[in-house]
């Protein structure tokens, strides 16, 4: 007797290969640009409640190695961690402090960095990267970010944040080289605050 | 009657007449010819010749099959037939820079009188199983009529028409950079009677003939690991490979009575030459210094090897610190030789029954008289807690 | 038997995952080496399989790649990576470093300065500048959590002292972002001036030792030195035989067995573009 393979609700990348390298070009430059706003033009297939880029970004980078945390937002729609376990064979977690990576659908209500993984001395990596979807994201305005891929000075302007994120994010350059990193994501687009950013008012 | 001896000899003849089934293997199969061994697997038949100290690819084949492809049973069976030869006397020293090339690449230079000649290299092929480069069609490339087209690499430029009438001579890279005393002095020839490391028994310290005799004899897995160890740190010599060359040199042989030299015949080796980096010392001045290694037969790893564990091993000689193993002499020479050396492991498979009981005997009293001990000293420190037991 | 198959860029899905994880995470800590689970690849250690890694997993079917190594195209081991990529990934290929988006190099750093959106891969043989003072990885790893770089700034002041310079001339030790000190590959010092605010992004590969590391574009990049023996580079008292290049890097080649050379770009594109426009090399 055959039995049909589960078809899955939402079909993810339409070339698993091609797209997640494409995505993962984007999340490099965007890395590597800190607060530099990506456009994403290969978008997934998944849960809607899920922004595209940060779907995309999600199964171009999350696999069984890497414990996924979900915030109360995006857990309470079963179909997010049924498909990034359907399309990444990842597993979840409940203590933010053991996730490689954490899915942030309210920012404003996103747990203290601190409680997140924040590497070692010695192993630094060894540390969390934190995805906040937000509703807006541009270079208007807003932080004014200097460091290590940033010529001068460049603005990011997100919103909605933690209410303490300029203290947060001071005090996770504080914590350099250990710290988490930051992916902020809104429709197609995303940009990164990585943990050797400084951020000014 | 327990009576050892006799079913021993049964069970001897047994495993013999197994290993000669499980040498043949499948019937189905044909057998191997010494000729396919000698032809097909030429870098194992080299290594079986340098590592045995004998240049005779079809006694190294035979050996390489007679011991199912275990290397160092294959040099340990060929060693123990050398052994058995008449010596006639001592070649003169092969002239490598006569060398009709097959390969000579350096590192150091882009290009260089004789230029870059890459010849049969694994180099720059892809580590892909099955496909075996362009030669992938072997019936296509055995047929093909006249010689394979030039391996050597493109000149700079003008130079090409510059060195046409060089390309006869093909000069050590050493040399050149000797014209400028920028490296050391070649050891200057000597006519002293070379050591021999099959007929004495090694001493310490040790001359570098001889010591480059232990290298070019010692286990290529052992002198590739010592010499990794040199390039992570564990006593760096900063080496170039300024020249590695790969072809036939003639042997001469010199006999008293005729007073003149006579050519045996030719031989393939592979010579590197390192050129290492030195900041000079009191007594000497900056300049680079050498490792040199040379083996029968391909084999540049092996030559390599022994090239860098050569300059490690001048750390003395130069006034360097010693500090890693590599630089060790005794700790390095004593080692490499890989006949003596699974011997020695692999005689722990031998019986030992009678040291072992001699063992057991004495740790049975020991344990004895521990327990004895531990028990007096529980019984003066616990007596209350023994009480309540 | 049929031969086995590939993946596009050859690595499977899964350690190009694993690698791009790596590299973000040396981008977000410039300087520092982040150990990774680097694989057996179809080029022996030392070949540059840590460059080949790190290229695997960033490129895609519309890049344009580039190879070098000692700053020309056309020697071997460049031939060979680049030949590997056209192939397994099937993307188009260039020697001019201006028309390039991924440049894998051994050695060198391009003349021609490179521009944003470039990213160069280099390839590392030992990515730890502290390994030859100390061969222990617990201890170097160590010295790198504390910045306990005294031991680096004395090794280049004893060379000083026996010398009167430092004598130090490829593989010569940076600062990233004031924090990470760094290797950055045998490079002649002369390219060390070129990863200070460099408009392309940096990525260093190291396959034997499993370490990626990074510099993110417009990052600084200081060479070690004292205030009374600031760093200097090479400089070649002639000009290239070929184009007549002054201020690039010159390949000293012998030309007979009587002690005569001449002097060429190591960087062959640069020569050669420098060679097809005379005019534009004058007023370069």
């Amino acid at each position: 007797m055959r039995r049909a393979a589960p078809r899955p609700r939402f079909s993810g990348f339409d070339d698993p290969v091609f797209d997640a390298q494409m995505t993962f070009r984007a999340v490099m430059n965007a890395t590597a640009n800190p607060g530099r706003v990506e456009e994403l033009s290969l978008l997934p297939d998944m849960p809607s409640r899920l922004a595209a880029s940060l779907a995309a970004a999600a199964l171009a980078l999350i696999d069984h190695d890497t414990p996924v945390f979900l915030d109360r937002s995006f857990a309470s729609d079963p179909d997010i961690a049924a498909s990034l376990s359907f399309h990444t064979g990842c597993g979840f977690v409940e203590d933010p402090s053991c996730a490689a990576f954490a899915l942030i659908g309210h920012p404003a209500e996103c747990p203290a960095f601190s409680s997140f993984a924040q590497g070692t001395l010695e192993y630094p990596d060894r540390s969390a990267t934190l995805f906040l979807q937000v509703e807006k994201l541009d270079n208007e305005a807003g932080l004014r970010l200097r460091g290590p891929g940033i010529s001068d000075s460049r603005h990011l302007a997100a919103a909605p944040l933690p209410a303490s994120l300029a203290e947060e994010l001071a005090a996770n350059r504080e914590r350099f080289p250990q710290g988490v990193d930051l992916l902020l994501f809104n429709g197609s687009r995303l940009a990164a605050l990585p943990r050797s950013t400084r951020v000014e008012g | 009657m327990y009576v050892a001896v006799k079913g021993g000899e049964k069970a001897i003849a047994a495993a013999h007449e197994q290993l000669s089934r499980a040498r043949r293997g499948d019937r189905a199969f044909a057998e191997l010819e010494l000729a396919q061994i000698r032809e097909q697997l030429a870098l194992a038949v080299a290594r079986v010749m340098s590592e045995a100290s004998l240049y005779d690819a079809e006694l190294a084949a035979l050996a390489i099959k007679q011991s199912r492809g275990d290397l160092i049973e294959a040099i340990f069976l060929a060693r123990a037939y050398r052994t058995t030869l008449p010596r006639f006397g001592e070649s003169l020293p092969i002239a490598t820079e006569r060398m009709t090339i097959k390969r000579r690449i350096s590192a150091c230079f882009k290009d260089m009188p004789g230029g870059q000649v890459l010849g049969p290299t694994f180099d720059y092929t892809h580590r892909l199983l099955g496909e075996m480069g362009k030669a992938a069609d072997e019936e296509n490339v055995a047929s093909k009529p006249g010689v394979p087209a030039s391996c050597k690499m493109p000149g700079v430029a003008h130079l090409e028409s510059l060195a046409s009438d060089a390309t006869a001579s093909c000069p050590r890279v050493a040399k050149l950079l000797g014209n400028e005393a920028l490296i050391e002095e070649p050891p200057s020839p000597s006519h002293a009677r070379p050591g021999d490391i099959t007929r004495e028994p090694l001493g310490f310290p040790a001359e570098r003939d001889v010591r480059l005799q232990s290298l070019a004899r010692g286990d290529e897995g052992f002198l590739l690991g010592l010499a990794y160890s040199t390039q992570r740190g564990f006593g760096r010599t900063h080496p170039f490979a300024g020249e590695i060359r790969f072809g036939n040199v003639e042997v001469e042989f010199e006999a008293p009575e005729l007073g003149f030299s006579v050519p045996l015949g030719e031989i393939e080796v592979t010579e590197c030459d390192m050129v290492n980096q030195f900041r000079g010392s009191a007594n000497a001045p900056p300049q680079f210094t050498r490792g040199y290694g040379l083996v029968f037969g391909q084999s540049e790893r092996k030559a390599m090897s022994m090239a860098l564990v050569d300059r490690a091993l001048r750390a003395r000689e130069l006034g360097e610190e010693i500090t890693a193993p590599a630089q060790d002499e005794e700790f390095v020479l004593s080692h490499s030789d890989n006949v003596q050396a699974t011997g020695f492991v692999e005689h722990l498979k031998l019986p030992h029954y009678v040291d072992f009981q001699a063992e057991l005997f004495l740790l049975r009293q020991l344990r004895r008289e521990w327990e004895e001990r531990h028990a007096a000293v529980t019984a003066t420190q616990q007596p209350s807690r023994e009480a309540a037991e | 038997m049929s031969a086995p198959s590939y993946n596009f860029a050859y690595l499977d899905e899964q350690t190009k995952r694993m690698i791009r994880r790596a590299i973000l995470k040396a981008i977000a800590v410039p300087g520092y080496q982040v150990p990774f689970a680097s694989r057996e690849m179809p080029m022996p250690y030392g070949w540059g399989t840590g460059g080949v890694q790190i290229t695997a997993s960033i490129i895609g079917p519309k890049d344009v790649l580039k190879v070098i190594d000692q700053g020309s195209d056309d020697t071997t081991n460049a031939v060979s990576i680049r030949a590997f990529f056209a192939k397994v990934a099937s993307v188009a290929v260039t020697t001019r470093t201006r028309e390039a988006d991924i440049i894998q190099t051994r050695h060198r750093i391009p003349e021609t300065p490179l521009a944003e959106g470039q990213i160069i891969v280099f390839q590392v043989p030992i990515p730890e500048p502290l390994r030859f003072l100390e061969p222990r990885e617990t201890e170097t790893r160590l010295m790198h959590a504390l910045e306990d770089y005294g031991p680096m700034h004395i090794k280049l002041y004893e060379d000083i002292a026996r010398h009167g310079h430092i004598a130090t001339t490829y593989a010569y030790p940076v600062r990233v972002a004031g924090r990470y000190l760094m290797d950055p590959s045998p490079t002649p010092k002369f390219d060390n001036p070129k990863m200070h605010i460099s408009p392309a992004l940096q990525l260093f590969g190291a396959g034997r030792e499993k370490r990626i590391y990074a510099i993110p574009p417009n990052t600084e990049v200081v060479s070690l030195d004292f205030e009374d023996h600031p760093f200097e580079v090479q400089r070649f008292d002639r000009t290239c035989a070929l184009c007549g290049a002054a201020g690039v890097y010159l390949d000293e080649v012998l030309t007979d067995d009587k002690g005569a050379r001449m002097f060429v770009c190591s960087d062959t594109d640069h020569c050669e573009c420098r060679q097809a426009a005379p005019r534009l090399a004058e007023g370069a």
